[in-house]
Protein backbone atom coordinates (compact mmCIF):
# COMPACT_ATOMS: atom_id res chain seq x y z
CA UNK A 1 0.00 0.00 0.00
CA UNK A 2 3.00 2.55 0.66
CA UNK A 3 3.64 2.03 -2.84
CA UNK A 4 0.64 1.35 -4.47
CA UNK A 5 -0.96 4.96 -2.99
CA UNK A 6 2.85 6.92 -4.05
CA UNK A 7 2.37 5.34 -7.63
CA UNK A 8 -1.27 6.48 -8.40
CA UNK A 9 -0.67 9.81 -7.00
CA UNK A 10 2.32 10.05 -9.35
CA UNK A 11 0.33 8.28 -12.25
CA UNK A 12 -2.90 10.56 -11.81
CA UNK A 13 -0.73 14.32 -11.40
CA UNK A 14 1.30 13.33 -14.57
CA UNK A 15 -1.45 12.60 -16.71
CA UNK A 16 -3.34 16.05 -15.88
CA UNK A 17 -0.15 17.97 -16.42
CA UNK A 18 0.25 16.36 -19.63
CA UNK A 19 -3.23 17.00 -20.54
CA UNK A 20 -3.62 20.56 -19.05
CA UNK A 21 -0.55 21.16 -21.67
CA UNK A 22 -2.82 20.21 -24.99
CA UNK A 23 -6.83 21.14 -23.55
CA UNK A 24 -6.51 24.58 -22.70
CA UNK A 25 -9.90 24.27 -19.79
CA UNK A 26 -7.60 21.78 -18.45
CA UNK A 27 -5.40 24.24 -17.91
CA UNK A 28 -6.47 25.40 -14.02
CA UNK A 29 -6.37 21.13 -13.04
CA UNK A 30 -2.71 21.44 -14.17
CA UNK A 31 -2.15 24.40 -12.06
CA UNK A 32 -4.07 23.55 -9.00
CA UNK A 33 -1.60 20.16 -9.08
CA UNK A 34 1.21 22.61 -9.35
CA UNK A 35 0.36 24.95 -6.00
CA UNK A 36 -0.59 20.96 -4.57
CA UNK A 37 3.23 20.42 -4.87
CA UNK A 38 4.12 23.73 -3.73
CA UNK A 39 1.85 22.92 -0.07
CA UNK A 40 3.69 19.67 0.05
CA UNK A 41 7.02 21.33 -0.83
CA UNK A 42 6.50 23.55 2.08
CA UNK A 43 5.58 21.54 4.71
CA UNK A 44 8.46 19.50 3.76
CA UNK A 45 10.50 22.09 4.94
CA UNK A 46 9.52 21.51 8.81
CA UNK A 47 10.96 18.03 8.29
CA UNK A 48 13.80 19.29 6.60
CA UNK A 49 14.71 22.01 9.38
CA UNK A 50 13.96 19.17 12.01
CA UNK A 51 16.65 17.09 10.03
CA UNK A 52 19.61 19.69 10.14
CA UNK A 53 18.51 20.97 14.10
CA UNK A 54 18.64 17.19 14.92
CA UNK A 55 22.07 16.64 12.80
CA UNK A 56 23.39 19.54 14.60
CA UNK A 57 22.29 18.62 18.13
CA UNK A 58 23.30 15.36 17.73
CA UNK A 59 27.21 16.63 16.84
CA UNK A 60 27.03 18.76 19.77
CA UNK A 61 26.05 16.29 22.21
CA UNK A 62 28.65 13.99 20.80
CA UNK A 63 31.33 16.71 21.03
CA UNK A 64 32.31 15.67 17.32
CA UNK A 65 35.20 16.95 15.22
CA UNK A 66 33.76 20.96 14.51
CA UNK A 67 31.58 21.02 17.44
CA UNK A 68 31.88 24.87 17.51
CA UNK A 69 30.75 25.59 13.98
CA UNK A 70 26.95 23.71 14.44
CA UNK A 71 27.01 26.57 17.29
CA UNK A 72 27.46 29.00 14.67
CA UNK A 73 24.88 26.73 12.38
CA UNK A 74 21.59 26.09 14.56
CA UNK A 75 22.73 30.12 16.56
CA UNK A 76 22.42 31.35 12.86
CA UNK A 77 19.14 29.53 11.79
CA UNK A 78 16.98 30.02 14.88
CA UNK A 79 18.05 33.65 14.70
CA UNK A 80 17.26 34.20 11.03
CA UNK A 81 13.85 32.85 11.82
CA UNK A 82 13.36 34.59 14.87
CA UNK A 83 14.06 37.91 12.53
CA UNK A 84 12.30 36.36 9.56
CA UNK A 85 8.91 35.11 11.48
CA UNK A 86 9.15 38.46 13.54
CA UNK A 87 9.51 40.79 10.75
CA UNK A 88 11.97 42.72 13.02
CA UNK A 89 12.87 46.40 11.64
CA UNK A 90 9.54 46.08 9.00
CA UNK A 91 6.94 48.78 8.98
CA UNK A 92 3.14 47.82 8.48
CA UNK A 93 2.45 47.71 5.11
CA UNK A 94 0.41 51.53 3.90
CA UNK A 95 -2.64 49.57 2.55
CA UNK A 96 -2.94 48.22 5.97
CA UNK A 97 -1.17 50.92 8.75
CA UNK A 98 -3.28 49.25 11.77
CA UNK A 99 -1.67 45.16 10.63
CA UNK A 100 1.80 45.46 12.57
CA UNK A 101 2.90 42.36 10.73
CA UNK A 102 1.40 43.57 7.20
CA UNK A 103 4.97 44.85 6.04
CA UNK A 104 7.03 42.41 3.65
CA UNK A 105 10.55 41.13 4.48
CA UNK A 106 11.50 41.93 0.96
CA UNK A 107 10.83 45.63 2.08
CA UNK A 108 14.00 48.12 2.18
CA UNK A 109 15.80 48.69 5.64
CA UNK A 110 14.24 45.12 6.97
CA UNK A 111 16.67 43.18 9.43
CA UNK A 112 16.06 40.19 6.63
CA UNK A 113 16.88 41.88 3.98
CA UNK A 114 20.09 43.11 5.67
CA UNK A 115 21.20 39.52 6.72
CA UNK A 116 20.99 38.84 2.94
CA UNK A 117 22.46 41.56 1.30
CA UNK A 118 25.46 42.13 3.88
CA UNK A 119 25.81 38.25 4.83
CA UNK A 120 24.59 35.50 2.71
CA UNK A 121 25.09 37.99 -0.75
CA UNK A 122 29.07 38.00 0.26
CA UNK A 123 29.13 34.41 1.31
CA UNK A 124 27.49 33.27 -1.88
CA UNK A 125 30.51 35.11 -3.95
CA UNK A 126 33.38 33.71 -2.24
CA UNK A 127 32.19 30.30 -2.78
CA UNK A 128 31.10 31.11 -6.49
CA UNK A 129 34.52 33.03 -6.61
CA UNK A 130 36.57 29.62 -5.87
CA UNK A 131 35.25 28.35 -9.52
CA UNK A 132 37.29 30.15 -11.70
CA UNK A 133 40.33 28.55 -9.69
CA UNK A 134 38.38 25.12 -10.33
CA UNK A 135 37.94 25.97 -13.65
CA UNK A 136 41.83 26.68 -14.12
CA UNK A 137 42.51 23.36 -12.88
CA UNK A 138 40.15 21.16 -14.72
CA UNK A 139 41.46 23.05 -18.10
CA UNK A 140 45.10 22.29 -17.29
CA UNK A 141 43.89 18.64 -16.39
CA UNK A 142 41.99 18.09 -19.67
CA UNK A 143 44.16 20.00 -22.05
CA UNK A 144 47.44 18.03 -21.51
CA UNK A 145 48.06 16.63 -25.20
CA UNK A 146 48.08 13.01 -24.46
CA UNK A 147 46.41 12.11 -27.72
CA UNK A 148 44.96 13.09 -31.23
CA UNK A 149 41.40 13.68 -29.44
CA UNK A 150 43.08 15.42 -26.73
CA UNK A 151 44.90 17.67 -28.97
CA UNK A 152 42.21 18.65 -31.08
CA UNK A 153 40.47 19.37 -27.94
CA UNK A 154 43.18 21.85 -27.08
CA UNK A 155 43.57 23.70 -30.72
CA UNK A 156 39.75 24.03 -30.39
CA UNK A 157 39.53 25.96 -27.39
CA UNK A 158 42.87 27.68 -28.18
CA UNK A 159 40.99 29.11 -31.36
CA UNK A 160 37.55 29.39 -29.53
CA UNK A 161 40.15 31.57 -26.10
CA UNK A 162 41.90 33.81 -28.65
CA UNK A 163 38.83 34.64 -30.79
CA UNK A 164 36.74 36.02 -28.17
CA UNK A 165 39.64 37.92 -26.80
CA UNK A 166 41.07 41.06 -28.37
CA UNK A 167 44.36 38.83 -28.66
CA UNK A 168 42.62 36.90 -31.73
CA UNK A 169 42.39 40.54 -33.51
CA UNK A 170 46.34 41.50 -32.94
CA UNK A 171 47.65 38.41 -33.88
CA UNK A 172 45.44 37.38 -37.02
CA UNK A 173 43.85 41.07 -37.80
CA UNK A 174 46.18 41.85 -40.57
CA UNK A 175 44.88 38.43 -42.66
CA UNK A 176 43.74 39.75 -45.99
CA UNK A 177 39.78 39.69 -46.78
CA UNK A 178 40.35 37.12 -48.95
CA UNK A 179 41.47 35.13 -46.06
CA UNK A 180 39.20 36.39 -43.32
CA UNK A 181 37.58 33.65 -42.79
CA UNK A 182 40.99 32.43 -40.89
CA UNK A 183 41.25 35.26 -38.76
CA UNK A 184 40.41 33.94 -34.84
CA UNK A 185 37.65 35.62 -34.17
CA UNK A 186 36.00 34.43 -37.60
CA UNK A 187 37.21 30.94 -36.56
CA UNK A 188 35.63 31.11 -33.37
CA UNK A 189 32.35 32.31 -34.58
CA UNK A 190 32.42 29.32 -36.92
CA UNK A 191 33.54 26.77 -34.08
CA UNK A 192 30.47 27.61 -32.04
CA UNK A 193 28.38 27.57 -34.85
CA UNK A 194 28.81 25.12 -36.65
CA UNK A 195 30.41 22.08 -34.56
CA UNK A 196 28.97 22.84 -30.94
CA UNK A 197 26.07 23.83 -32.39
CA UNK A 198 25.57 20.24 -33.74
CA UNK A 199 27.20 18.64 -30.92
CA UNK A 200 24.72 20.49 -28.57
CA UNK A 201 21.78 19.71 -30.34
CA UNK A 202 22.30 16.48 -30.84
CA UNK A 203 22.50 15.65 -26.96
CA UNK A 204 19.26 17.91 -26.25
CA UNK A 205 17.33 15.38 -29.25
CA UNK A 206 18.34 12.71 -26.47
CA UNK A 207 17.63 14.05 -23.44
CA UNK A 208 14.00 15.48 -24.56
CA UNK A 209 13.45 11.32 -26.03
CA UNK A 210 15.11 10.52 -22.90
CA UNK A 211 12.83 12.88 -21.08
CA UNK A 212 9.63 11.22 -22.58
CA UNK A 213 10.20 7.48 -21.95
CA UNK A 214 11.48 8.30 -18.25
CA UNK A 215 8.15 9.76 -17.48
CA UNK A 216 6.51 7.03 -19.58
CA UNK A 217 8.15 4.56 -17.11
CA UNK A 218 7.10 6.16 -14.33
CA UNK A 219 3.69 6.96 -15.36
CA UNK A 220 2.93 3.31 -17.14
CA UNK A 221 4.53 2.10 -13.83
CA UNK A 222 7.23 0.15 -15.60
CA UNK A 223 10.01 2.18 -13.01
CA UNK A 224 9.09 1.75 -9.94
CA UNK A 225 12.92 2.24 -8.72
CA UNK A 226 12.35 5.68 -7.05
CA UNK A 227 10.06 3.84 -4.54
CA UNK A 228 12.36 2.02 -3.40
CA UNK A 229 12.18 -1.01 -6.76
CA UNK A 230 10.20 -3.96 -6.18
CA UNK A 231 6.72 -4.82 -6.82
CA UNK A 232 4.13 -2.81 -5.74
CA UNK B 1 12.94 -7.12 44.03
CA UNK B 2 12.30 -6.38 40.33
CA UNK B 3 14.46 -3.56 39.21
CA UNK B 4 12.54 -1.57 36.22
CA UNK B 5 14.63 0.82 34.09
CA UNK B 6 12.00 3.63 33.42
CA UNK B 7 13.08 4.33 29.42
CA UNK B 8 12.54 7.91 29.16
CA UNK B 9 9.45 8.46 25.94
CA UNK B 10 10.56 10.45 23.31
CA UNK B 11 7.25 12.51 22.46
CA UNK B 12 8.74 13.75 19.27
CA UNK B 13 9.71 10.38 17.26
CA UNK B 14 10.37 10.84 13.39
CA UNK B 15 6.89 9.00 12.65
CA UNK B 16 5.51 11.78 14.69
CA UNK B 17 6.93 14.77 12.76
CA UNK B 18 5.94 12.74 9.56
CA UNK B 19 2.13 12.21 11.09
CA UNK B 20 2.02 16.54 11.91
CA UNK B 21 3.48 17.29 8.77
CA UNK B 22 1.31 14.59 6.93
CA UNK B 23 -1.85 16.23 8.72
CA UNK B 24 -0.83 19.83 7.69
CA UNK B 25 -0.25 18.84 3.74
CA UNK B 26 -3.44 17.30 3.39
CA UNK B 27 -5.17 20.13 5.38
CA UNK B 28 -3.71 22.55 3.31
CA UNK B 29 -4.25 20.54 0.27
CA UNK B 30 -7.72 20.64 0.95
CA UNK B 31 -8.13 23.98 1.87
CA UNK B 32 -6.08 25.02 -1.41
CA UNK B 33 -8.51 22.92 -3.72
CA UNK B 34 -11.52 24.31 -1.88
CA UNK B 35 -9.86 28.19 -2.55
CA UNK B 36 -9.84 26.84 -6.28
CA UNK B 37 -13.18 26.07 -6.48
CA UNK B 38 -14.36 29.10 -4.33
CA UNK B 39 -12.66 31.30 -6.53
CA UNK B 40 -13.91 29.79 -9.72
CA UNK B 41 -17.62 29.94 -9.02
CA UNK B 42 -16.77 33.70 -7.98
CA UNK B 43 -14.81 34.13 -10.56
CA UNK B 44 -17.90 32.45 -12.67
CA UNK B 45 -20.22 35.00 -10.66
CA UNK B 46 -18.15 37.98 -11.43
CA UNK B 47 -17.37 37.37 -14.92
CA UNK B 48 -20.61 39.19 -15.98
CA UNK B 49 -19.63 42.45 -13.70
CA UNK B 50 -16.21 42.07 -16.00
CA UNK B 51 -17.53 42.22 -18.80
CA UNK B 52 -19.80 45.01 -18.57
CA UNK B 53 -16.93 46.95 -17.09
CA UNK B 54 -14.92 45.63 -20.71
CA UNK B 55 -17.77 46.95 -22.73
CA UNK B 56 -17.53 50.40 -20.95
CA UNK B 57 -14.00 50.48 -21.68
CA UNK B 58 -14.88 49.91 -25.31
CA UNK B 59 -18.04 52.29 -25.41
CA UNK B 60 -15.72 55.25 -23.34
CA UNK B 61 -13.08 54.55 -26.07
CA UNK B 62 -14.84 54.67 -29.43
CA UNK B 63 -16.96 57.94 -28.10
CA UNK B 64 -13.70 59.13 -27.01
CA UNK B 65 -11.83 58.43 -30.59
CA UNK B 66 -14.84 60.09 -32.59
CA UNK B 67 -14.58 63.03 -30.63
CA UNK B 68 -10.75 63.48 -30.51
CA UNK B 69 -9.68 66.62 -32.34
CA UNK B 70 -6.27 65.29 -33.68
CA UNK B 71 -7.78 61.93 -35.31
CA UNK B 72 -7.52 61.29 -38.79
CA UNK B 73 -9.28 62.51 -41.71
CA UNK B 74 -9.50 58.51 -43.88
CA UNK B 75 -9.99 57.19 -40.59
CA UNK B 76 -13.88 55.55 -40.87
CA UNK B 77 -15.91 57.32 -37.31
CA UNK B 78 -17.17 55.37 -35.03
CA UNK B 79 -20.62 55.66 -34.34
CA UNK B 80 -21.89 56.18 -30.85
CA UNK B 81 -25.12 53.90 -32.10
CA UNK B 82 -22.36 51.25 -33.35
CA UNK B 83 -20.72 51.79 -30.09
CA UNK B 84 -23.38 51.29 -27.96
CA UNK B 85 -23.95 48.12 -30.30
CA UNK B 86 -21.31 47.28 -29.60
CA UNK B 87 -21.67 47.76 -25.30
CA UNK B 88 -24.76 45.60 -25.80
CA UNK B 89 -23.38 42.65 -27.56
CA UNK B 90 -19.80 42.86 -25.14
CA UNK B 91 -22.55 42.59 -22.37
CA UNK B 92 -24.17 39.88 -23.63
CA UNK B 93 -22.52 36.54 -22.15
CA UNK B 94 -22.59 34.60 -25.86
CA UNK B 95 -20.68 37.14 -27.40
CA UNK B 96 -17.46 36.11 -25.17
CA UNK B 97 -15.37 33.63 -27.62
CA UNK B 98 -15.57 30.24 -26.63
CA UNK B 99 -12.08 28.29 -25.14
CA UNK B 100 -11.23 25.49 -27.76
CA UNK B 101 -11.24 21.80 -26.05
CA UNK B 102 -8.12 21.31 -27.84
CA UNK B 103 -4.57 23.41 -28.38
CA UNK B 104 -4.36 22.78 -32.40
CA UNK B 105 -0.96 24.43 -32.32
CA UNK B 106 0.32 21.36 -30.23
CA UNK B 107 -1.46 18.81 -32.57
CA UNK B 108 2.02 17.61 -33.74
CA UNK B 109 3.56 17.64 -30.16
CA UNK B 110 0.61 14.99 -29.03
CA UNK B 111 1.61 13.25 -32.39
CA UNK B 112 5.31 12.70 -31.77
CA UNK B 113 3.97 11.95 -27.95
CA UNK B 114 1.60 9.14 -29.18
CA UNK B 115 4.05 7.80 -31.11
CA UNK B 116 6.89 7.40 -29.16
CA UNK B 117 4.49 6.16 -26.16
CA UNK B 118 3.33 3.53 -29.13
CA UNK B 119 6.81 2.66 -29.87
CA UNK B 120 7.96 2.08 -26.00
CA UNK B 121 5.15 0.21 -25.01
CA UNK B 122 5.15 -1.92 -28.34
CA UNK B 123 8.95 -2.52 -27.42
CA UNK B 124 8.05 -3.46 -23.72
CA UNK B 125 5.51 -5.77 -25.30
CA UNK B 126 7.94 -7.34 -27.45
CA UNK B 127 10.83 -7.84 -24.59
CA UNK B 128 8.06 -9.33 -22.23
CA UNK B 129 7.40 -11.86 -24.83
CA UNK B 130 10.92 -12.71 -25.05
CA UNK B 131 12.62 -11.12 -27.59
CA UNK B 132 15.98 -10.76 -26.63
CA UNK B 133 17.15 -7.08 -26.34
CA UNK B 134 20.96 -5.71 -26.98
CA UNK B 135 21.50 -2.90 -25.51
CA UNK B 136 25.20 -1.06 -25.74
CA UNK B 137 27.68 -0.94 -22.58
CA UNK B 138 27.84 1.97 -21.00
CA UNK B 139 30.83 2.35 -18.83
CA UNK B 140 29.93 4.58 -16.65
CA UNK B 141 27.02 1.84 -15.52
CA UNK B 142 29.49 -0.85 -15.77
CA UNK B 143 31.68 1.12 -12.87
CA UNK B 144 28.70 1.37 -10.07
CA UNK B 145 30.07 -2.10 -8.41
CA UNK B 146 33.48 -1.50 -8.94
CA UNK B 147 32.99 2.05 -7.57
CA UNK B 148 30.81 1.00 -4.59
CA UNK B 149 33.69 -1.90 -4.05
CA UNK B 150 36.00 0.19 -3.97
CA UNK B 151 34.90 2.05 -1.52
CA UNK B 152 33.62 -1.23 0.83
CA UNK B 153 37.80 -2.01 0.52
CA UNK B 154 38.71 0.76 1.73
CA UNK B 155 36.49 1.46 4.85
CA UNK B 156 34.89 4.77 3.70
CA UNK B 157 31.77 5.76 2.54
CA UNK B 158 29.88 6.33 -0.73
CA UNK B 159 28.62 10.24 -1.08
CA UNK B 160 25.43 10.02 -3.56
CA UNK B 161 24.56 14.21 -4.62
CA UNK B 162 20.96 14.30 -6.06
CA UNK B 163 20.99 17.57 -7.98
CA UNK B 164 19.98 20.93 -6.05
CA UNK B 165 16.23 20.52 -7.66
CA UNK B 166 13.19 19.78 -6.22
CA UNK B 167 11.28 16.44 -6.94
CA UNK B 168 9.09 18.49 -9.79
CA UNK B 169 12.44 18.07 -12.01
CA UNK B 170 12.74 14.57 -14.13
CA UNK B 171 16.80 15.08 -13.69
CA UNK B 172 15.93 14.78 -9.66
CA UNK B 173 13.63 11.36 -10.28
CA UNK B 174 16.32 10.33 -12.80
CA UNK B 175 18.95 10.68 -10.24
CA UNK B 176 16.64 9.18 -7.24
CA UNK B 177 16.27 6.12 -9.50
CA UNK B 178 19.93 5.53 -9.62
CA UNK B 179 19.88 6.41 -5.86
CA UNK B 180 17.90 3.24 -5.55
CA UNK B 181 20.63 1.26 -7.30
CA UNK B 182 23.40 1.97 -5.63
CA UNK B 183 21.69 2.15 -2.28
CA UNK B 184 20.64 -1.80 -3.13
CA UNK B 185 24.38 -2.30 -4.28
CA UNK B 186 26.31 -0.40 -0.77
CA UNK B 187 23.63 -2.54 1.14
CA UNK B 188 24.84 -5.97 -0.84
CA UNK B 189 28.25 -4.82 -0.17
CA UNK B 190 27.73 -3.19 3.40
CA UNK B 191 28.88 -0.03 2.52
CA UNK B 192 28.10 3.38 3.91
CA UNK B 193 26.29 6.12 1.42
CA UNK B 194 25.71 9.59 2.49
CA UNK B 195 22.99 11.57 0.52
CA UNK B 196 23.45 15.26 1.28
CA UNK B 197 19.95 17.23 0.01
CA UNK B 198 19.59 20.65 -1.17
CA UNK B 199 15.67 20.22 -0.47
CA UNK B 200 13.41 18.81 2.20
CA UNK B 201 10.84 16.76 0.11
CA UNK B 202 13.88 15.45 -1.89
CA UNK B 203 15.46 13.95 1.24
CA UNK B 204 12.43 12.22 2.26
CA UNK B 205 11.76 10.70 -1.20
CA UNK B 206 15.24 9.95 -0.86
CA UNK B 207 15.23 8.33 2.65
CA UNK B 208 12.08 6.47 1.63
CA UNK B 209 13.81 5.29 -1.70
CA UNK B 210 16.71 4.06 0.36
CA UNK B 211 15.21 2.56 2.97
CA UNK B 212 13.27 0.59 0.57
CA UNK B 213 16.38 -0.84 -1.36
CA UNK B 214 17.95 -1.65 2.26
CA UNK B 215 14.83 -3.33 2.72
CA UNK B 216 14.97 -5.27 -0.32
CA UNK B 217 18.94 -6.38 -0.26
CA UNK B 218 17.69 -8.05 3.00
CA UNK B 219 19.95 -5.46 5.24
CA UNK B 220 16.93 -3.63 6.87
CA UNK B 221 19.53 -3.35 10.19
CA UNK B 222 22.20 -1.47 7.95
CA UNK B 223 19.68 1.59 7.01
CA UNK B 224 20.40 5.00 9.15
CA UNK B 225 18.19 7.45 8.09
CA UNK B 226 20.25 10.08 9.89
CA UNK B 227 22.88 9.92 6.57
CA UNK B 228 20.38 11.06 4.08
CA UNK B 229 20.06 15.25 5.24
CA UNK B 230 18.79 18.43 4.35
CA UNK B 231 21.45 21.00 4.13
CA UNK B 232 19.90 24.14 3.15
CA UNK B 233 18.25 25.47 -0.33
CA UNK B 234 20.91 27.84 -0.95
CA UNK B 235 22.51 26.91 -3.54
CA UNK B 236 26.37 27.63 -2.60
CA UNK B 237 25.58 26.88 1.13
CA UNK B 238 24.22 23.44 0.11
CA UNK B 239 28.23 23.16 -2.02
CA UNK B 240 30.05 24.67 1.00
CA UNK B 241 28.20 22.06 3.07
CA UNK B 242 29.35 18.98 0.49
CA UNK B 243 32.64 20.22 -0.11
CA UNK B 244 33.95 20.49 3.58
CA UNK B 245 32.84 16.94 3.92
CA UNK B 246 34.02 15.86 0.96
CA UNK B 247 37.08 17.04 2.40
CA UNK B 248 36.89 16.18 6.22
CA UNK B 249 35.83 12.57 5.40
CA UNK B 250 37.24 11.67 2.19
CA UNK B 251 34.36 9.46 0.57
CA UNK B 252 36.18 6.40 -2.06
CA UNK B 253 33.39 7.10 -3.87
CA UNK B 254 31.66 10.21 -5.25
CA UNK B 255 28.10 9.95 -7.15
CA UNK B 256 26.45 13.04 -9.20
CA UNK B 257 23.02 12.35 -10.31
CA UNK B 258 20.46 14.90 -11.17
CA UNK B 259 20.22 18.78 -12.00
CA UNK B 260 23.12 21.19 -11.51
CA UNK B 261 24.36 24.15 -11.91
CA UNK B 262 27.97 26.27 -11.33
CA UNK B 263 28.30 23.85 -8.86
CA UNK B 264 29.14 20.69 -10.78
CA UNK B 265 32.66 21.82 -11.38
CA UNK B 266 33.20 22.57 -7.47
CA UNK B 267 32.76 19.36 -6.28
CA UNK B 268 34.01 17.55 -9.18
CA UNK B 269 37.35 19.18 -8.92
CA UNK B 270 37.20 18.78 -5.22
CA UNK B 271 36.23 15.04 -5.50
CA UNK B 272 39.10 14.50 -8.28
CA UNK B 273 41.43 16.29 -5.30
CA UNK B 274 40.79 13.77 -2.36
CA UNK B 275 41.38 10.96 -4.75
CA UNK B 276 37.58 9.40 -4.71
CA UNK B 277 36.00 7.84 -7.94
CA UNK B 278 33.57 9.86 -9.54
CA UNK B 279 30.81 9.04 -11.27
CA UNK B 280 28.54 11.75 -12.66
CA UNK B 281 25.41 11.79 -14.98
CA UNK B 282 23.25 14.89 -16.07
CA UNK B 283 21.01 16.23 -18.44
CA UNK B 284 21.84 20.04 -18.19
CA UNK B 285 24.32 19.88 -21.10
CA UNK B 286 26.06 23.58 -20.29
CA UNK B 287 27.53 21.17 -16.96
CA UNK B 288 28.67 18.11 -19.31
CA UNK B 289 31.90 19.58 -20.35
CA UNK B 290 32.99 20.39 -16.46
CA UNK B 291 32.24 17.00 -15.69
CA UNK B 292 33.92 14.96 -18.71
CA UNK B 293 36.90 17.07 -17.34
CA UNK B 294 37.29 16.50 -13.60
CA UNK B 295 35.01 12.96 -13.64
CA UNK B 296 35.77 9.51 -14.17
CA UNK B 297 32.69 8.18 -15.98
CA UNK B 298 30.15 10.42 -16.94
CA UNK B 299 26.48 9.66 -18.24
CA UNK B 300 25.82 12.03 -20.95
CA UNK B 301 21.99 12.80 -21.32
CA UNK B 302 19.85 10.44 -22.71
CA UNK B 303 22.51 7.65 -20.94
CA UNK B 304 21.76 9.15 -17.76
CA UNK B 305 18.27 8.73 -18.41
CA UNK B 306 18.88 5.01 -19.34
CA UNK B 307 20.54 4.81 -16.20
CA UNK B 308 18.01 3.39 -13.97
CA UNK B 309 16.75 0.55 -16.87
CA UNK B 310 20.32 -0.56 -17.91
CA UNK B 311 20.90 -1.27 -14.30
CA UNK B 312 17.47 -3.44 -13.32
CA UNK B 313 18.33 -5.67 -16.69
CA UNK B 314 14.84 -6.11 -16.61
CA UNK B 315 12.90 -6.73 -20.10
CA UNK B 316 10.10 -4.39 -19.50
CA UNK B 317 12.30 -1.47 -18.23
CA UNK B 318 14.66 -2.25 -21.55
CA UNK B 319 12.00 -2.50 -23.66
CA UNK B 320 11.63 1.21 -23.12
CA UNK B 321 15.16 1.93 -24.39
CA UNK B 322 14.37 0.04 -27.56
CA UNK B 323 11.19 2.25 -27.74
CA UNK B 324 13.43 5.08 -27.35
CA UNK B 325 15.80 4.28 -30.00
CA UNK B 326 12.71 4.34 -32.78
CA UNK B 327 12.03 7.62 -32.05
CA UNK B 328 15.57 8.81 -32.12
CA UNK B 329 15.99 7.04 -35.70
CA UNK B 330 12.57 8.74 -36.75
CA UNK B 331 14.03 12.00 -35.90
CA UNK B 332 17.23 11.15 -37.68
CA UNK B 333 15.91 10.37 -40.60
CA UNK B 334 13.34 13.41 -40.76
CA UNK B 335 16.57 15.43 -40.03
CA UNK B 336 18.55 13.97 -43.22
CA UNK B 337 15.31 14.50 -45.01
CA UNK B 338 15.08 18.75 -44.22
CA UNK B 339 19.03 19.01 -44.96
CA UNK B 340 18.42 17.09 -48.11
CA UNK B 341 15.26 19.48 -49.13
CA UNK B 342 17.22 22.27 -47.76
CA UNK B 343 20.14 21.69 -49.97
CA UNK B 344 17.64 20.81 -53.38
CA UNK B 345 16.15 24.30 -52.44
CA UNK B 346 19.14 26.26 -52.86
CA UNK B 347 20.21 24.85 -55.69
CA UNK B 348 16.53 24.95 -57.27
CA UNK B 349 14.75 27.96 -55.97
CA UNK B 350 12.17 27.39 -57.94
CA UNK B 351 11.32 24.08 -56.58
CA UNK B 352 7.93 24.37 -55.28
CA UNK B 353 7.31 20.74 -54.31
CA UNK B 354 10.15 20.56 -52.11
CA UNK B 355 9.51 23.77 -50.38
CA UNK B 356 5.97 22.26 -49.57
CA UNK B 357 7.72 19.73 -48.31
CA UNK B 358 10.16 21.40 -46.32
CA UNK B 359 7.10 23.67 -45.01
CA UNK B 360 5.45 20.32 -43.97
CA UNK B 361 8.57 19.15 -42.11
CA UNK B 362 8.97 22.07 -39.76
CA UNK B 363 5.38 22.16 -39.00
CA UNK B 364 5.75 18.19 -37.95
CA UNK B 365 9.19 18.80 -36.25
CA UNK B 366 7.41 22.05 -34.40
CA UNK B 367 9.33 24.69 -36.09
Amino acid sequence: MKRIIPMWIAIIGGFAMMLSSFVPLAESAGEMFADVFNVVAAIAFVLGAGSLAKQHLEKLSRRDAGWGYSIITLGSFLITLFIGLGKIGIHPNEQFPQAPYSGSNEMEGSAFGWIYEYMITPLTSTMFALLAFFVASAAFRAFRAKNTEAILLLVTAFIVLLGRTFAGVVLTGWFPDWASGLRLENLSIYVMQVFNTAGNRAIMIGIALGVAATGLRILFGIDRSWLGGGDA
Amino acid sequence: MRITHKVPRRIFTNHSWKCVATFLCMAMCCARVFAFEISSEMSESVAPVTQTVAAQDIFAENVLAHNAPEQDANAPLVEPVNAATNFNSAATPNAMPERPWFNIEKLWLLLWIVFIGGAVTVSVWLAKSGRPIRIRRIAALEAVDNAVGRATEMGRSILFVPGIQDMDNIQTVAGLTMLGRVAKTAAEYDATIEVPTCRSLVMEAARDTVRASYLSAGRADGFSVDRITYITDDQFGYVAHVVGSMVREKPATCFYMGCFFAESLIFAETGNAIGAIQIAGTAESSQLPFFVAACDYTLIGEEFFAASAYLSGEPAQLGTLRGQDVGKFAVVVLIALGVLASTILVMAPNAAVVGWFLGGLQKVLGG
